[in-house]
């Protein structure tokens, strides 16, 4: 790792603390340009390929198909009034977008890109990102209250209603993947997948997806920015640089969220028939796929209504994500009294087997929300 | 324990994206529950009915166009037809099958972005939306043809139409009629049996059949709960009752069913252009008729069934060159009645899509 050179060449001249903090900062700075620049960059393919979904160009003026776009935007809000509404809570309004900004790029940090490309390997990586990934919906919560605007305050309580409802699944599906590896690490997730884990435990991938799509506002769970219902909902105040940060977090959110859907279920930057590039290469490749995913599922879908929203998380996505936890553990002790190898075959038919079955019939069993209520 | 709760009121426009236009309702919402819901318009008032009386008959046909200006052509349409009515003009046989052929052409669109709006408003990002503009524009083109206008037509006359149909308008009408009906199942395939949109749309906002009479709902808000009314059929004017169409209906009265209405009578509407495309008679497209026109003293009623419901003009005449009293019935205005009644109960995300699905312009509501 270039970094842990640079750190051995430093200390050679200077104390090693210095040359400690040193390395540190620039590790930040490069994970922060990168960070930035996959941003715009996906901010580009999202505008051009919903062009596309959607019949039409989508952006061709700036430079080359469009490529300057996410560039001129930039410009475009840096140049923008900074307005801060009469009645709003000052700080508040003020720390919000930064608390949303920060999260996705401290989850970056235990992104493991390739073995050596990796910023900190946390003994505790996949329980890190799971704290910090949510600290990005107080940021919302917060601009939703600060902004002492009503569709705001709307939003800030959807804002609640969804932390309660999908962080619950989200890290329940993560328990089947740490129950084979046995590692919170995110470098040993990754090294143990010799088969993705999407295909050993489709049913943990199904719920962490959706999960980590309502988690990052993504269509059909995007009711927090709801534009026809509350127009932007909690950043309908901001304008100027704080809304880019709003923007630029929501995106970058949604990269991380694709980012460890690859390292957890798509086997990070593992090839399947062995290491033919760059294993981060094939790691970004993962991760724009998904990416991509989540796109189309945006251009297509409807939005849920609030109840359906909340209802979808605990009647769905929390039993599943139960019953995945209860497979894949029964199936370990299972492989181990029988002194088998961890996961052979035959327990990846059944697993699909189960999930398809649960996913065509457990929606038949409940009735998301369709009532009125009266008045 | 109870905590306390307090309900909130919102003001939801006039600029709000999904009002369409200058629409407001000031809800009051417990949670995100709607206590009760106040519509409140004017904001696009801007007193044709009055202006109207200071004009001559001919002069008011571009006021018809500023009504529902997304459906300018059946505006005209419904004027004229009282016109013709109060001062007995005939119309040659070729004009009737134009302004029957515009009719349809015009329904068409307008329900495209009545259903493109309302799955807009559901939340499915533009996508249909923009499906739909793709065939709007092909109508629009056709419209281009033969009157030079995208949005104001300006088209029907006192006896007749304007213009003669280019002869490039033919093969493209007839073109548009066979790709319409592949279009409209591409749309259906998209989102209609979407599990997502049937929970957001089934048993949503209905409005019963009674209750859709009482409050003389028309068009597709009222076929949706039930009721077979369509004016084409009940008082047909025009050539309709030579072609062959059915009149589509819901069976609740949901939010669903007023946006398979919409789906289905695309399909009729494209049935009825077919035959009359088929039909078009030669000869002239409109009557001499004075610049000045002078009906006698009375009254008429001229109404049609706009892509919206029924669209009336009422019309007193004291034997002078302008109308003495110039009413309009707007259907989107009077589709508007039983709304509160439709979103009382339902959620802040309901009430757009149950708005939505009522499909008002408010150059009409507003007048």
């Amino acid at each position: 790792m270039i970094l842990k050179r640079l750190l051995d060449w430093l200390a050679g001249y200077w104390p090693e603390w210095a040359a400690y903090v040193v390395v540190g900062l620039v590790g930040i700075m490069v994970l922060i340009a990168f960070f930035l620049t996959m941003i715009m960059v996906v901010i580009w393919l999202e505008r051009k390929l919903i062009g596309r979904f959607q019949v039409r160009w989508g952006p061709n003026r700036a430079g080359p198909w469009g490529i300057l776009q996410p560039i001129a935007d930039a410009i475009k809000v840096l140049t923008k009034e900074d307005i801060v509404p009469d009645r709003a809570d000052k700080w508040v309004h003020l720390l919000a977008p930064v608390v949303a900004f920060v999260p996705p790029l401290l989850i970056f940090a235990v992104i493991p890109f390739q073995p050596d490309a990796i910023l900190a390997d946390l003994n505790i990586g996949i329980l890190y990102v799971v704290a910090v990934g949510s600290i990005a919906v107080v940021g919302a919560f917060m601009a939703g209250w600060g902004s002492s605007n009503k569709y705001s305050l709307i939003s800030a309580m959807r804002v609640a209603a969804q932390m309660v409802s999908y962080e619950v699944p989200l890290v329940l599906s993560i328990i089947g993947v740490i129950l084979v590896v046995g590692s919170l690490s995110m470098m040993d997730i990754v090294n143990r997948q010799s088969l993705p884990f999407f295909l050993m435990q489709p049913l943990g991938f199904l719920v962490f997806f959706l999960a980590a799509a309502a988690e990052v506002n993504r269509s059909p769970f995007d009711l927090l920015e709801a534009e026809s219902e509350i127009i932007a909902g909690y950043h309908v105040e901001y304008s100027g640089m704080k809304f880019a940060l709003f923007y630029l977090g929501e995106y970058g959110h949604a990269l991380a969220a694709s980012a460890l859907v690859t390292a957890l279920f798509l086997g990070g930057g593992k090839f399947p028939w062995g290491a033919l590039p760059p294993s981060f290469i094939w790691f970004l490749a993962k991760m724009v796929l998904v990416f991509c995913v989540l796109f189309w599922i945006r251009s297509t879908l409807p939005r849920l209504r609030v109840d359906q929203f909340t209802g979808f998380a605990w009647k769905f996505l929390f039993p599943m994500s139960l019953i995945n936890i209860f497979l894949v553990g029964t199936e370990l002790w299972w492989a181990k009294e029988m002194g088998w190898s961890l996961f052979p075959w035959p327990f990846l038919f059944l697993n699909w087997a189960i999930a398809g079955m649960l996913v065509l019939v457990w929606p038949k069993l409940f009735q998301l929300g369709v009532g009125r209520v009266e008045v | 324990m109870a905590l306390r709760t307090e309900s909130i009121l919102v003001n939801m426009g006039p600029h709000h994206p999904s009002t369409h236009g200058v629409f407001r309702m000031r809800f009051i919402f417990d949670g995100e529950v709607i206590v009760d819901m106040e519509p409140v318009f004017g904001y696009l008032h801007r007193g044709i009915e009055k202006l109207a009386e200071g004009r001559t008959y001919a002069q008011n046909i571009p006021f018809t166009d500023r009504l529902d200006y997304l459906s300018s052509m059946t505006n005209n349409l419904a004027y004229v037809l009282a016109v013709e009515k109060l001062a007995g003009i005939p119309v040659p046989e070729r004009a009737e099958y134009l302004r029957v052929i515009m009719s349809e052409l015009m329904r068409i669109c307008n329900h495209l972005l009545a259903v493109g709006f309302l799955l807009n408003e559901l939340g499915a990002f533009f996508t249909p939306l923009m499906y739909m503009f793709r065939e709007r524009e092909k109508v629009l083109d056709l419209f281009e043809m033969v009157c030079g206008q995208r949005l104001t037509y300006n088209y029907m006359r006192l006896g007749g139409v304007s213009h003669d149909i280019p002869p490039e308008f033919l093969p493209a009408a007839k073109k548009f009629v066979r790709e319409m009906p592949g279009r409209i199942d591409e749309y259906e395939r998209l989102l209609s049996e979407n599990e997502i949109l049937l929970f957001r749309t089934k048993g949503v906002g209905i409005l019963p059949r009674e209750q859709a009479i009482n409050a003389s709902a028309s068009g597709p808000v009222l076929r949706a709960s039930g009721v077979r009314w369509d004016i084409r059929r009940a008082d047909p004017y025009s050539i309709y009752d030579r072609l062959d169409f059915d009149i589509p209906t819901g069976e609740v009265g949901d939010t669903y069913d007023r946006y398979m209405v919409r789906i289905k009578e695309m399909r009729q509407s494209t049935r009825i252009l077919e035959q009359a495309l088929e039909q078009l008679p030669g000869g002239s497209v409109c009557t001499r008729v004075p610049q000045l026109v002078r009906p006698p003293a009375g009254e008429a009623y001229g109404h049609i069934e706009a892509p919206k419901g029924e669209l009336g003009f009422y019309l007193v005449s004291d034997g002078s060159v302008a109308p003495y009293r110039f009413k309009i019935r707007s259907p989107s205005f009077i589709n508007l009645t039983a709304l509160r009644d439709m979103v009382r109960g339902w959620k802040l995300a309901d009430a757009v899509v149950i708005f939505g699905s009522i499909d008002i312009v408010l150059g009409e509501v507003d007048r």
